[in-house]
């Protein structure tokens, strides 16, 4: 084996001080020598660091970074060195499945495909196409997103079509939404080279993205070091290397912003003439955020009058500033109101549009940006706006269908309310793509008990048996990142080209040619009775791509595979910039005039939609909106019998619900169990010893986990949200099993990150007795046994 | 001058409008959204009817109770059913109009009077009631499909 340095020990490496010019520094592990290397990117988080596969004898065996990839210079994370083990797990689907008098059972494609489409027949024949369901991910790639999009849309014509990425990162392109008219993001990684300030809000970057926390490692151990300020209820890696480290109670992000905001405003560091020229709504939010005094916001949220005086100052006087945002801020109360929030300090202070500044509302997974692109969760593709006809004309035009087949009567249906269709029976039949809802959805055991329903027909398309392919009735097996070829984009809109190096295990087909396969088997056909997906590869797909994107902000159309394989390239790429665009919005022109916008904007506290002639009204013609918004308090706050506040979250060793890392034998055993993290003053008064066994209850449910003390505030316990059953199915330990069904108005993203629990010492009975709550699991009888 | 009588009438109808979305907030607390938004939205009328009680004190408004018997009518027991959310909110865009229709009234009658304070105080409340009724809007027109075309 061959390995530059151990990542499991050694999370970030070595520094290589930098200002400016970021240094290379080649990461690479393998466990064989290669006989030949294949130029992809990884998909572990949404980094999108640049790598190239090893292959020997038509297997992986390691990976190394892409020296001359802009966004990780031959970095990579302990994820991206181990995570590729699990191509070739011995537990890997091979053989469609389909569930016969109650079992799974092994198939042929050719008998799971006629099943899925005689259901769909007889489903959308007796209930409409209303009645089908496709939840997807943010882990497929940008060209079968797309085929998903075009054949849900135009040829199923349903509105219900989500990724799991409206639980991780809805909220970014909500606020981008409501702050610019659409989504896409303003900056570029190498902002990080030169920034003099750095933000971090509810974002664990030394964790969360391990690559980008290297890139700002060695900005502090330069020349001209930026000051970091980091928001987070928790004394995170991130935390511990702030300058200022602002730590809120939970669900009180907005007050300490409006707080900033009041501030900057108060002592007069704002950028008058940027905010008159291309901004509105400066003066409600001056108003709104005077009455936000550091001592009241000391009151509420616990973070001190004098560290709030010292973090405007210096958010007050920097030239330059990168901001970012995750799951800290979107997955919790005020979610949208809080991220826009933080658009509003870049916008009074001008601090955009420029090398140095940029706004990152980070993504969690490695595509969800191409989810939000092509349509394959609740938005249009290419960023158009539903409510706009001119939109929806474009897209009918693009496909040769009647527009009326497109369903943009109202928008399409998010995640949440998919699953409450699926709860009360209209919707009967759900194609789950590359996602794990039975681990990663809200209130699991609501979750569990719709699974199970005798009127919903399941298929899950994956690469493993997860906690939710045991409730299908057609399990196809995909092949994933590494088998297959396609693109990717991560949060600072670089477009990667990942392909394919070996062949995919048994049967496996890719999830491109799967949706290809359904909607020929569907005989979807656009108006002149030619097939409506006119392609069979994933280069036809990026090509029916880009002519989608043409003249959106998103524009590809002047990339190829062939330019992508030279390296990354940020959209918009087209004749104009061929070389593609490192920053939006460099003129302050945004993309809000009422022909461009990709929503006309919702209502910050209800979620009501702005109508279009509302907004043509007052056409914001290129001005960004400041929004303002005050603060409201958590609907679901500790008391007597719940005195606890729960927040969820996650670890640098896993990706979303482990359904890779933990078959990667270094991630697994670097954290192979979850815990909850208490405080010290709680344990003491519960009795609880390091490692001793807790029961934490909310009002939805109950998991035992192992204690781990410290490193957190006072009355706030923290169980990560990597765990579920598949390879422990003896001990409840999810921590969805806890979290509330409810969501942010405005992106629709659910509250993972706060909920009233209250915490016992375990006795060994009470483990006993929770096997049996994990409805649906029967861990005596094996795994394929579930009957629905 | 009936002025008392429709400060009377809107106080009422927004207490009616108060009750009705914490109701539905109960009943449809499955919902993703609908707990929450009621909840919140509840509270917003509630305020209005303490921010209303200086101007009833000052015209000598007596409490009307028409709305009652609106609010009778539209939300006579619990509904279950697939219909049930959507018969709801349609009933809760009534009872919010009626109080926008009170706003519109109350205004006009401020204007006459060049009573500054009373005009913009209606302007104020409106824009408030105007957010309830674009978030029933909103609401109704995404479960109106569903309701009518698959639900049982």
């Amino acid at each position: 084996m061959e390995q530059t340095r151990d990542s499991i020990t050694d999370i970030w490496g070595e520094r290589t001080p930098h200002f400016g010019d970021w240094p290379v520094r080649v990461d690479r592990r393998t466990t064989a020598e290669p006989d030949h290397w294949v130029q992809s990117a990884c998909v572990l988080c949404s980094n999108g660091c640049g790598l190239e596969i090893g292959v020997k004898d038509g297997c992986i065996v390691g990976v190394r970074g892409l020296d001359r990839d802009p966004i990780n210079h031959g970095r990579l994370g302990p994820k991206g060195l181990h995570g590729w083990e699990a191509n070739h797990s011995p537990d890997r689907l091979t053989k469609p499945l389909i569930r016969r008098n109650g079992v799974l059972e092994e198939a042929s494609w050719d008998e799971a495909m006629s099943l899925i489409v005689e259901r769909s027949k007889a489903i959308i024949q007796q209930h409409t196409s209303l009645a089908m369901g496709f939840y997807t991910s943010g882990q497929l790639f940008l060209e079968e997103y797309y085929t998903l999009a075009v054949l849900g849309k135009a040829g199923l014509s349903t509105p219900h079509m989500d990724g799991n990425t409206r639980l991780c990162t809805a909220t970014a392109a909500a606020a981008l939404k409501q702050s610019f008219g659409s989504d896409g993001q303003p900056g570029s990684y190498i902002d990080l080279d030169t920034t003099d300030t750095i933000l971090h809000v509810g974002h664990n970057i030394a964790s969360q993205h391990t690559v980008l926390w290297m890139r700002i490692l060695d900005r502090l151990a330069g020349p001209n070091p930026p000051k970091l300020i980091v928001i987070d209820p928790r004394r995170t890696f991130t935390a511990e290397k702030a300058h200022i480290h602002l730590a809120p109670r939970v669900g009180t992000n907005v007050p300490v912003l409006n707080g900033l905001l009041h501030l900057l405003i108060e002592a007069g560091q704002i950028d008058q003439t940027y905010i008159d020229a291309h901004t509105i709504g400066f003066d409600e939010l001056k108003k709104m955020v005077s009455s936000w005094t550091p001592e009241r916001v000391e009151a509420l949220t616990g973070v001190s009058a004098d560290q709030m005086r010292e973090a405007a100052r210096l958010l007050g006087s920097t030239k330059t500033l990168v901001s970012s945002a995750l799951q800290g801020v979107y997955q919790s109360m005020q979610a949208t109101a809080a991220a826009v929030q933080v658009n509003n300090i870049h916008l009074i202070r001008g601090l955009i549009g420029r090398p140095g500044c940029g706004i990152y509302q980070m993504n969690g997974q490695p595509t969800a940006q191409n989810t939000r692109e092509t349509g394959a969760d609740g938005d249009m593709p290419g960023f158009r706006n539903s409510g706009n006809p001119e939109h929806m004309n474009q897209l009918a035009r693009l496909w040769n269908v009647d527009v009326r087949k497109i369903p943009h009567w109202s928008p399409p249906t998010h995640a949440m309310q998919i699953w409450r269709y699926a709860e009360q029976g209209s919707i009967k039949f759900m194609w789950i793509s590359a996602t794990n809802p039975a681990v990663s959805m809200p209130e699991l055991a609501r979750i569990r008990r719709i699974l199970q329903k005798e009127d919903l027909f399941i298929v899950v398309q994956d690469a493993f048996m997860t906690e939710t392919a045991r409730y299908a009735d057609v399990v196809l097996p995909a092949a994933i990142w590494g088998e297959k070829t396609g693109c990717m984009t991560n949060v600072d809109r670089t477009v990667h080209l990942t392909q394919k190096a070996i062949e995919p295990p048994g049967e496996a087909k890719s999830d491109l040619e799967i949706f290809v396969d359904y909607s020929r088997r569907m005989d979807f056909r656009d108006k002149d009775g030619a097939p409506l997906i006119k392609w069979d590869t994933a280069e036809g797909a990026f090509a029916a791509w880009k002519e989608c994107t043409r003249g959106r902000p998103c524009d590809y159309t002047g990339m190829s595979y062939e330019k992508l394989r030279r390296g990354g390239i940020q959209w918009p790429c087209n004749d104009e910039h061929p070389d593609g665009t490192s920053h939006l919005y460099t003129d302050g022109v945004f993309h809000t005039s009422a022909d461009d916008c990709e929503a006309y904007g919702f209502d910050m506290t209800t979620g009501g939609a702005v109508t279009p002639e509302e907004y043509k009204a007052n056409d914001p013609k290129g001005k960004a909106f400041i929004r303002a918004i005050d603060y409201e308090p958590p609907h679901e706050e500790p008391d007597q019998d719940y005195p606890l506040w729960l927040t969820t979250g996650r670890l640098v060793y896993h990706f979303h619900t482990r359904t890779k890392t933990s078959r990667s034998r270094a991630l697994d055993e670097a954290a192979p169990d979850s815990f909850v993290q208490i405080a010290r003053e709680d344990a003491d008064r519960y009795g609880i010893a390091e490692g001793d066994l807790i029961e934490v209850e909310s009002r939805r449910g109950r998991v035992i986990e192992p204690a781990r003390i410290g490193d957190i505030e006072q009355g706030l316990v923290f169980i990560p949200f990597h765990y579920g059953y598949w390879d422990d199915p003896k001990r409840s330990r999810a921590a969805n099993e806890l979290t509330l069904t409810e969501w942010d108005p405005v992106s629709k993203q659910p509250h993972f990150k706060y909920a009233a629990v209250r915490i016992r010492k375990a006795s060994a009975a009470d483990e006993r007795e929770l096997v049996a709550d994990q409805a649906g699991l029967f861990p005596e009888t094996g795994t394929n046994t579930l009957n629905k | 001058m009936h002025v008392g009588n429709y400060i009377g009438l809107v106080q009422s109808s927004e207490q009616q409008l108060a009750n009705a979305f914490a109701q539905v907030a109960d009943h449809h607390g499955d919902e993703p959204d609908i707990y929450q938004v009621c909840q919140t939205l509840s509270g917003w009328s509630q305020q209005h009817v303490t921010d209303l009680q200086p101007l009833v004190d000052r015209y000598a408004a007596t409490k009307n109770d028409e709305p009652d018997r609106l609010s009778q009518t539209l939300f006579k027991e619990p509904r279950s059913g697939g219909l049930a959310l959507l018969r709801d909110l349609h009933d809760l865009y009534l009872l919010a109009s009626e109080v926008e229709l009170c706003w519109v009234v109350l205004l006009q009658a401020a204007r006459g009077l060049r009573h500054q304070e009373l005009e913009s105080r209606c302007e104020e409340f409106d824009k408030t009631t105007k957010r309830q009724i674009t978030w029933l809007m909103t609401r109704i027109k995404q479960a109106a499909p569903q309701t009518l075309i698959v639900a049982e």
